[in-house]
């Protein structure tokens, strides 16, 4: 009973038919968070989208992890997915030991940092921009992650088109020890230009809050819009030659 | 324990439901020097007797730092330490890596536990000769652990290890209640105090004992030493002679209205000499 199996793999062909990641799919746009008073807000939307299409109105694209740690994922969702089972099985050998001891946000971080880089070592990214955020022993905690291994701390973060709009908003207008509704506001002016300048952004988002007690996570709920303007109303007034 | 017919493999019960063998193994820890521990909140110190075979050759070395926040000291087979430690410094260094966090002392003696459980239950395999007092700092403070040849571990507020180390340990059972307040001077002195106790009369000098020491805000030192001759020093603990219930702390004063010994330093001018 001889099976002859054939193993391919990129070192003994690396140009057989790739099992390595080319291009994500399904896709999340930015994710904005900041740490203020209690701890750390978070923001997503509820898109993902299959190229140019919005196809899928209801994904959650923040997750709590373990007791002290909130994850933020842009880009592909299937990638998103299998970072959530990897974490899952971190979290569940450590709750395992059983010893009082848990991984806080800086350890999750440091090791969604080793993940990615050694995926992207393989050329085969998970096709992510993380963020993770969390309160531990009092002490707030919010980094970012990239595709490629870029991490970094801040007090804000974001990824995607975030970085461009909504960054230097926080740059401005970030200051230390928010209350919850002045970050919830602060939050809700990046989404709002996100929205109106991102083709990829949809209005359905919720906003995660993370604080020594846990993670709660709002109801979907859409940011109020005004198309009003005068330039809108009859958008091809003096443009000569067009029809 | 005498030589029966059950005590040639590892993994033979004896009828009484022993393993003699890693019995013999936890005889090996008693042979060797003495090391002792002891911890307070914010403190571990570890200390131990580093005796020389002749003049000629320089002495073992028993402490081994792990990591800026664990430190071992190790009494028994000390090849076999030698071995254990490397596995803890791997253990310590592969944890910071993927987490950028020290690795909680707790799950390292856990760790150690069960690696020395294993060679309890294979017979191509024997148990490690050798005790270890592990030293750690974690999120809830100073730790000592003892982890024998037998796969267990226990925590210690205070603890003794090696030949003669029972001396140390009822000097250790009069003193512990106050260790978890001590200052890192005190327990340095008590370490001291604890080490001459085992050494039966002989004199205490730096020359025949290690002292490594770490704390909440200072990583794990071993004591060069000078430091530790001068600490001797400081607290009059050298002896020579006494007998081995001499427990009275000199007071914390260096200036000589300490217990005048025959080694002990010459009485100032202007302090009357003290009755012995």
């Amino acid at each position: 009973m001889s099976e002859s199996v054939q193993v391919t793999n990129n070192l003994t062909n690396p140009e057989a038919s790739s099992q390595r990641t080319l291009y994500p799919y399904v896709t999340g746009t930015s994710v904005v968070a900041i740490k203020y008073k209690d701890g750390i807000l978070m923001a997503a939307d509820m898109g993902g989208s299959y190229g140019s299409t919005l196809r899928y109105k209801s994904v959650e694209r923040m997750k709590s992890v373990g007791k002290h740690s909130v994850l933020g994922a842009s880009g592909e969702i299937s990638d998103f997915q299998e970072i959530l089972r990897y974490l899952d099985e971190l979290i569940l050998h450590d709750n395992m030991w059983d010893d009082g001891n848990s991984l806080g946000p800086k350890e999750v971080h440091n090791y969604l940092t080793r993940l990615m880089y050694n995926r992207r070592n393989k050329f085969n990214p998970l096709w992510n921009s993380l963020v993770l955020g969390g309160v531990k022993n009092g002490q707030k905690y919010l980094g970012s992650v990239s595709m490629i291994g870029v991490h970094f701390e801040d007090n804000h973060v974001a990824t995607g088109f975030g970085n461009h709009l909504a960054r230097p908003i926080l740059r401005d207008e970030w200051k230390e020890d928010l209350s919850f509704e002045e970050g919830v506001k602060l939050l809700e002016k990046c989404m709002r230009v996100l929205l109106y300048r991102d083709r990829s952004a949809v209005n359905k988002l919720q906003i995660a809050k993370l604080t020594e007690e846990g993670m709660t996570i709002s109801q979907p709920y859409s940011l109020k819009t005004f198309w009003g303007y005068g330039a809108f109303q009859n958008p091809t007034v003096g443009a000569e030659g067009s029809w | 324990m005498f030589r029966n017919q059950y005590d040639t493999d590892v993994t033979t019960w004896s009828p009484a439901g022993r393993l003699f063998q890693v019995e013999y193994a936890m005889e090996a820890v008693k042979q060797g020097s003495a090391a002792i521990g002891l911890r307070s909140k914010s403190h571990v110190v570890l200390a131990c007797v580093n005796k020389s075979n002749s003049e000629l050759s320089s002495h073992q070395k028993k402490i081994f730092k792990a990591d800026d926040h664990i430190g071992v000291a190790i009494a028994g087979l000390t090849a076999d330490g030698r071995v254990l430690s490397r596995y803890m410094r791997s253990e310590c260094i592969n944890y910071s890596y993927s987490y950028e966090s020290p690795l909680p002392v707790g799950r390292l003696v856990v760790q150690l536990a069960d690696k020395a459980q294993v060679c309890t239950q294979r017979s191509w395999k024997r148990p490690y000769g050798v005790g270890l007092l592990v030293a750690g700092l974690d999120e809830s403070g100073a730790h000592l652990y003892y982890n024998c040849p037998s796969g267990n571990y226990f925590e210690y507020q205070a603890f003794a290890i090696g030949s003669r180390s029972q001396a140390a340990k009822t000097y250790l059972e009069r003193k512990f209640e106050s260790f978890s307040t001590s200052s890192r001077e005190n327990l340095l002195k008590d370490a001291l105090f604890a080490i001459r106790e085992t050494l039966q009369g002989e004199r205490l000098t730096s020359s025949i004992c290690t002292v490594a020491v770490l704390g909440v805000g200072e990583a794990f030192q071993i004591l060069d030493q000078k430091t530790v001759q001068a600490l001797i020093d400081a607290f009059e603990i050298a002896g020579e002679e006494a007998p081995a219930a001499e427990g009275d702390a000199p007071d914390q004063s260096a200036a000589g209205s300490g217990p005048t010994t025959d080694q002990g330093p010459p009485a100032e001018p202007d302090v009357a000499p003290m009755e012995t």
